[in-house]
């Protein structure tokens, strides 16, 4: 458990580091899959195509999206991509480091996959059985049998128990020479992918280093201050709520007062703290009507502007000091603790 | 679990030391590339010696190229050759340095992946069985021309129906693995001599060269690191100064806030600090494009003075 929690640190200790976990990740999961999946050639003329290519292309279509997915910064590209012009211009150039980044990342994957499939050889035997060259590889001496029963026969290849055509061509054969023409495109994939990489990663400091500096510095700080920008409001709903809810509380215990006259009016200097905590609701009754009229008439969201405190910097701003003191414990509390 | 956290933390603590982990990581999967690879020579005259040739040399240039992607010394090293003189001069020893440490340590997963298979030898028997000279072995002395192509082509498959139990098939296979282990010991033993060599008799030629090149290629690495890393403190911080300004634009939000978080008063001191007056878009690029066009000359004397 130490060892994984260690990893994952390492991991969670940089946005980019995070990315490149979640792209390993995926990668092991694409060969885990390939591995884990049941292949079953049909061993049909007209299916063995349509199969052997579905296998062979639509699960990197599905990864290459599943990558997208999984990318948190997806929802940033499109937010980036979509907001008004307003105070701050857009720069394209960002946009397309974000774009490029995160596609780059989704399809590692995808590559993976073909790259499995193409060395197994399975899919490539599959699809291509019907078109073995009987030419050069079948044996001389074999019965003439029209097209159609030649295809039934070749399609059935991929399928030794029930494969009939050892006169034709032997199944080893031909399962030989398709595995060896899979594996030599396998390779050459891997190759061009892998060539295509490290030019990418080489031309890039000869061409446009101080353009890209540029863009990575904005898209990393359009993501920390999404990131900062979520955690102030958080902050600020909390300390919206909890002066709202106060003064929720402290409206009913005025009401209360007023109607019923003969509650004490507690001197806050007297009871203390705990005193000021229960904010003047005392009784059983009391605390039943409080949480129905919680319930049935929550406050507007519209806090009262409190009273401009003694010794306070914000000179701005005139503040009509027109509300009884009990609205304003709360807030000559905070400003004594400062 | 104590042991695996200070191995990892060995590698973690420097930058050659993550590269040297990297290049070992490269060269166990190759060795477990070549094992989970399902070998099927193809035994066909035509495509034998192609298949056998190319599984021998196209996997060692793709693990080439990962090796030298992989390595972030790469990476540093371009944009050190490839940058403009300014202010500091570009020494083209370090940039010599930093390229052939690159090549060895990428080197090494290939030359492993042409090892073990040649010790395994399933790649030259494939390769070369049609190229034997038929005489030698007694099965396919009387055989016509045509016919013994086909049937030396079909030597590495063990299988097949016509040579299944063929004593010159196994002559023939014996015959090749032999060579191919041969030459695999042989060309093990000449790179593991050439290392020794190259390690032994380095102190006695350019030792203060090296130690200086050496320096300042971890310098340059140290140094792209901590520009990063400064970057990212001062993008968070722009950010959270950003924010604050664009709250405190707002008057009634503005008291809440300033009655919640006494303390940000202090934290934005703080950042003033490091912001160091870098307060706008412009002045950040022009940032990033001085230090890029011309970076500062390496002397740090006149700070300490003033």
């Amino acid at each position: 458990m130490d060892k994984f929690r260690m990893i994952f640190q390492f991991f969670q200790s940089n946005q980019e580091s995070f990315m490149n976990g979640i792209c390993g990740i995926m990668a092991l999961a694409s060969t885990q899959m390939y591995s884990a999946f049941d292949f079953n050639c049909p061993c049909l003329p007209q299916y063995n195509l349509a199969y052997g290519l579905g296998i062979l292309l639509v699960p990197p279509f599905i990864l290459f999206l599943l990558g997208f997915v999984l990318n948190n910064n997806i929802s940033m590209l499109a937010e980036e991509w979509r907001r008004p012009r307003g105070r701050r211009g857009k720069d394209a150039a960002v946009l397309r480091y974000m774009c490029c980044s995160m596609a780059q990342r989704a399809m590692i994957a995808p590559v993976v996959w073909l790259s499995v499939t193409l060395l197994d050889g399975k899919c490539i035997t599959c699809a291509f059985c019907t078109s073995v060259p009987l030419e050069s590889l079948g044996n001389a001496s074999h019965p003439r049998l029209s097209q159609g029963e030649v295809q039934r026969v070749l399609a059935r290849i991929p399928c030794k128990e029930i494969y009939t055509g050892q006169q034709l061509i032997a199944s080893e054969v031909a399962v030989r020479y398709l595995r060896c023409i899979s594996q030599a495109l396998g390779w050459c994939f891997v190759l061009l992918m892998t060539t295509l990489a490290f030019l990418v990663r080489s031309l890039r400091p000869c061409f446009s280093q101080a353009a890209f500096l540029k863009s990575r510095y904005w898209s990393h700080y359009i993501d920390i201050e999404r990131k900062l920008f979520d955690e102030t409001c958080a902050e600020h709903a909390r300390s919206f709520a909890k002066v709202c809810i106060q003064q929720f509380f402290e409206g009913m215990s005025t009401d209360l007062e007023a109607a019923r006259c003969h509650l004490p009016r507690k001197a806050p200097a007297d009871a203390g703290e705990a005193a000021e905590k229960l904010l003047g609701i005392t009784d059983q009754g009391t605390m039943n009507m409080a949480l129905k009229s919680w319930h049935r008439c929550k406050p507007p969201l519209h806090l009262h502007p409190p009273a401009q405190p003694t010794g306070n910097g914000w000179a701005g701003e005139g503040q009509p000091p027109t509300h009884p003191s009990a609205p304003r414990k709360e807030t000559a509390a905070y400003y004594s603790w400062v | 679990m104590d042991r695996f956290r200070m191995i990892f933390q060995y590698f973690q603590s420097n930058s050659e030391s993550v590269m040297n982990g990297i290049c070992g990581l490269l060269a166990l999967a190759s060795v477990k590339m070549y094992t989970s690879l399902d070998f099927s020579c193809p035994c066909l005259p035509q495509y034998n010696m192609a298949y056998g040739l190319g599984i021998m040399f196209v996997p060692p240039i793709i693990l080439f190229l990962c090796g030298l992607i992989l390595n972030r010394q790469s990476l540093v090293m371009l944009e050190e050759w490839r940058r403009p003189a300014g202010h500091r001069m570009k020494d083209p020893a370090v940039i010599r340095y930093l390229c052939s440490s690159i090549m060895q340590r990428a080197m090494v997963a290939p030359v492993v992946w042409i090892v073990v298979t040649l010790l395994d030898g399933k790649c030259l028997i494939c390769a070369f069985s049609g190229s034997m000279d038929p005489q030698k072995f007694v099965g396919f002395a009387n055989v016509s021309a045509e016919q013994v192509q086909q049937l030396l082509a079909k030597v590495p498959c063990k299988d097949d129906e016509l040579l299944r139990n063929s004593t010159s098939r196994k002559a023939v296979s014996r015959y090749l693995r032999c060579c191919s282990q041969a030459l695999g010991w042989s060309i093990l033993l000449i790179l593991i001599i050439a290392a020794f060599l190259a390690r032994w008799l380095r102190p006695c030629f350019n030792q203060v060269t090296l130690l200086q090149a050496r320096h300042w290629s971890n310098y340059i690495d140290i140094e792209q690191k901590i520009f990063e890393e400064t970057c990212c403190e001062h993008s968070r911080l722009f950010a959270h100064k950003c924010i604050l300004h664009f709250f405190e634009s707002m008057q009634q939000e503005i008291k809440l806030h300033s009655f919640s978080f006494p303390r940000q008063g202090e934290g934005a001191e703080r950042g003033e600090g490091l912001l160091q007056g870098i307060t706008d878009q412009d002045q950040v690029n022009e940032l990033l494009k001085t230090w890029y066009y011309e970076k500062p000359p390496l002397d740090v004397s006149q700070a300490h003075q003033r």
